[in-house]
């Protein structure tokens, strides 16, 4: 008896629930998809066709029933997110809504990094890294703390200097203050010069044009004019080979075919040239100095090793002393001295067991 | 960076520009809303609505544009560039295409995709007389109808419909506040859009009850001509950058019961050295520590 009530209980129950989620549940044939990032539901059931022919409300009304059956799903599937109550008790139910899942295009296509400029080139090779430097200065004539550059600045107002010293080594008749300014105007001139410069390069490199012609005028710099003068040169019937060269072009144009290893010289031409060659290297052979100049190896192997080390170190904090102090922190590695030191013992050590 | 030849004099200048510059996570896309050179009530009517729809993020040219947009996209991206807008709509009105809207994207300023589309039937905010939801909500968006995955010409049509109407991307949202939806049926040739306003009514359980009624702008819409982006373009502009793919979490792994491993790599121990249970007996005596440590351990004999 009891079992049966108890089991009548639980039926009972459970109609109750299925009773309640009987308003909030949509029968569908198909699942419909969602991107709740986007709050979005595709339907993938097709629509009744013939019923929505007809005109007007029994349109609108099929039409509207559709659309809260779907709202109904995207809805529960909005509740089910994890959710919490913004600002305390009290406030808005929030969900965290994921990631949009839908691929959408793109408005501009994403950056792309800019090539470092010389400056950055320099630093990331010798391991410099910027100072952060305090917004105020410490101003001993007024006393109290000033920007560093701007209105009000640390070191008073530059344009109202009523002082400028002669240097030490400088004509007693110039005018200094004009000398300042003009120095001034050719540093400001500089730097807007070398910032145009970067921007080209910057531009140049991003846009990979391959040989553009030359600029009309004016902006023509030293690279720009070395390959148009080349290809200038060979575009002649004979590839170049007979023109005239101007006093200061280097003599041989180096060769299509490669640089100093791929040359292949023809066989039976210069015999005078084949034997000054052939007992050069004889020569060469017999020689008590070695051929490979170890110090400046030496040398170019330590700048290399030290570059690679700045570069894997930027990440790292480095130490107050800077460059200057690296250098003193190991005397033995740097400099040519050490390196040259090192290569009367290695030469002693090589001829003693050539010799012995 | 901005990299000009002209660099911007003032921050304010700075930060319009900065606004500007490509992202790599980008701004709500805008909307411009133009006039063609014959505009009539239905479709100027049909701009204003959707303005209203799209406040913030849309911007509604006042004056007639004399341009035919499938011929000459010129001037469209010339507007595109100055206000900064990526989508658009523009109406027009002739014999031979009535209440015609052209619906469109651009990448880097330029078109990516244009869909034409006629207006067969509109009612408007103004005819249904009843309370609108807040303006700026952002809109659920619902597509019925099996042709919107089989067709190409109606999947890109999802797709720009979806990037017109999605609004600003956020992170989490107020679930009292979800009350506007668009819903878009493609039925027999048409797409049927029509705007319905939620109401969240009491049901037994957590998860309510929802009503519709209808507000807003409804559309019977008939697709005429497109002009769709080539696939490589619509893949570039698709592309998106790698620092946005999410990062994977090393040494992190589930099984099928949904618990959780993690991997902790450890250096070769030295046993003799392990730390076993603390007997108070066997703790070694400053003596005998002493031989150990050698100086170590000077200053606790001075005290002892």
């Amino acid at each position: 008896m009891a079992a049966v009530r108890v089991e009548a209980v639980l039926a009972a129950a459970e109609e109750q629930e299925a009773e309640k989620r009987r308003s909030i549940t949509v029968e569908k044939e198909l699942e419909l998809e969602y991107d709740l990032g986007n709050l979005l539901a595709v339907d993938r059931n097709p629509p009744p066709a013939a019923a929505l022919r007809g005109a007007g409300p029994r349109r609108e009304a099929l039409l509207q029933a559709l659309a809260r059956d779907n709202t109904q799903l995207l809805v529960s599937q909005l509740w089910e997110l994890p959710a919490e109550r913004a600002g305390g008790a009290g406030g808005p139910l929030v969900a965290q809504l994921p990631e949009p899942t839908f691929r959408l295009p793109r408005e501009k296509p994403p950056p792309k990094p800019r090539p470092p400029t010389r400056w950055e080139q320099f630093a990331r090779l010798k391991g410099i890294r910027r100072k952060k430097k305090t917004s105020l200065v410490w101003d001993e004539q007024a006393k109290e703390w000033r920007r560093r550059w701007g209105y009000r600045r640390a070191g008073g107002d530059p344009s109202r200097a009523w002082l400028a010293e002669v240097p030490a080594g400088a004509d007693p008749e110039e005018d200094q203050f004009a000398r300042l300014r003009r120095e001034k105007r050719e540093r400001v001139a500089r730097n807007e010069l070398n910032r145009l410069r970067n921007l080209a390069r910057a531009h140049r490199a991003g846009s990979t044009v391959p040989a553009a012609p030359l600029h009309p005028t004016g902006h023509q710099d030293r690279d720009e004019l070395r390959r148009v003068a080349r290809v200038a040169r060979v575009s002649t019937a004979s590839l170049g080979r007979f023109q005239p060269r101007l006093p200061k072009e280097p003599a041989e144009p180096p060769s299509r075919s490669g640089g100093k290893k791929r040359r292949f010289e023809p066989l039976l031409g210069n015999l005078a040239a084949e034997r000054s060659r052939q007992l050069e290297m004889l020569r060469d052979m017999s020689r008590k100095k070695p051929v490979l100049d170890i110090t400046r190896a030496v040398n170019k192997q330590m700048r290399q090793e030290e570059a690679e080390a700045a570069a894997a170190n930027k990440g790292k904090k480095q130490s107050k002393r800077g460059k200057r102090g690296r250098r003193q922190q190991r005397p033995g590695r740097s400099g040519k001295k050490s390196g040259a030191r090192r290569q009367p013992q290695q030469q002693k050590a090589a001829g003693g067991g050539t010799g012995g | 960076v901005i990299c000009c030849y002209r660099k911007p004099k003032t921050k304010r200048a700075k930060r319009f520009l900065e606004k500007r510059e490509p992202k790599i996570n980008e701004n709500t896309k805008n909307a411009m809303l133009i006039k063609g050179g014959n505009a009539n009530l239905t479709v100027t009517e049909v701009l204003k609505d959707i303005y209203a729809v799209k406040k913030p993020f849309a911007v509604l040219y006042k004056r007639k544009n004399i341009t035919r947009p499938f011929e000459d996209q010129t001037s469209l991206e010339f507007f595109s560039k100055k206000s900064d807008c990526s989508l658009f709509l523009f109406g027009s009105h002739n014999k031979k295409r009535p209440n015609n809207l052209i619906i469109g994207r651009m990448f880097d300023y330029h078109v990516l995709d244009m869909i034409e589309l006629g207006v067969e039937k509109f009612v408007s905010l103004k005819d249904i007389k009843n309370s609108k939801c807040p303006e700026g909500t952002k809109p659920m968006l619902i597509f019925a109808g099996d042709v919107f995955d089989v067709n190409e010409e109606y999947r890109r049509l999802k797709s720009l419909l979806i990037d017109f109407f999605r609004g600003p991307t956020v992170p989490s949202i107020r679930l009292a506040g979800l009350e506007y939806v668009l819903h878009f049926t493609a039925v027999d040739g048409k797409i049927y859009m029509r705007s319905y306003k939620v109401l969240l009514k009491k049901s037994g359980c957590k998860i309510p009850r929802i009503e519709l009624e209808e507000m807003g702008p409804s559309l019977d819409l008939v697709m005429r001509r497109t002009h769709l982006a080539s696939d490589d373009l619509y893949k570039l502009a698709l592309k998106q950058p790698k620092s946005l793919k999410p990062k994977k979490k090393k040494n992190i792994s589930h099984d099928a019961f949904g618990t959780t491993y993690g991997r902790i790599h450890m250096q070769k121990q030295d046993l003799s050295k392990l730390q076993t249970r603390k007997m108070k007996g066997l703790k070694k005596r400053p003596a005998e520590k002493s031989v150990e440590d050698g100086e170590a351990s000077p200053k606790k004999l001075k005290s002892a």
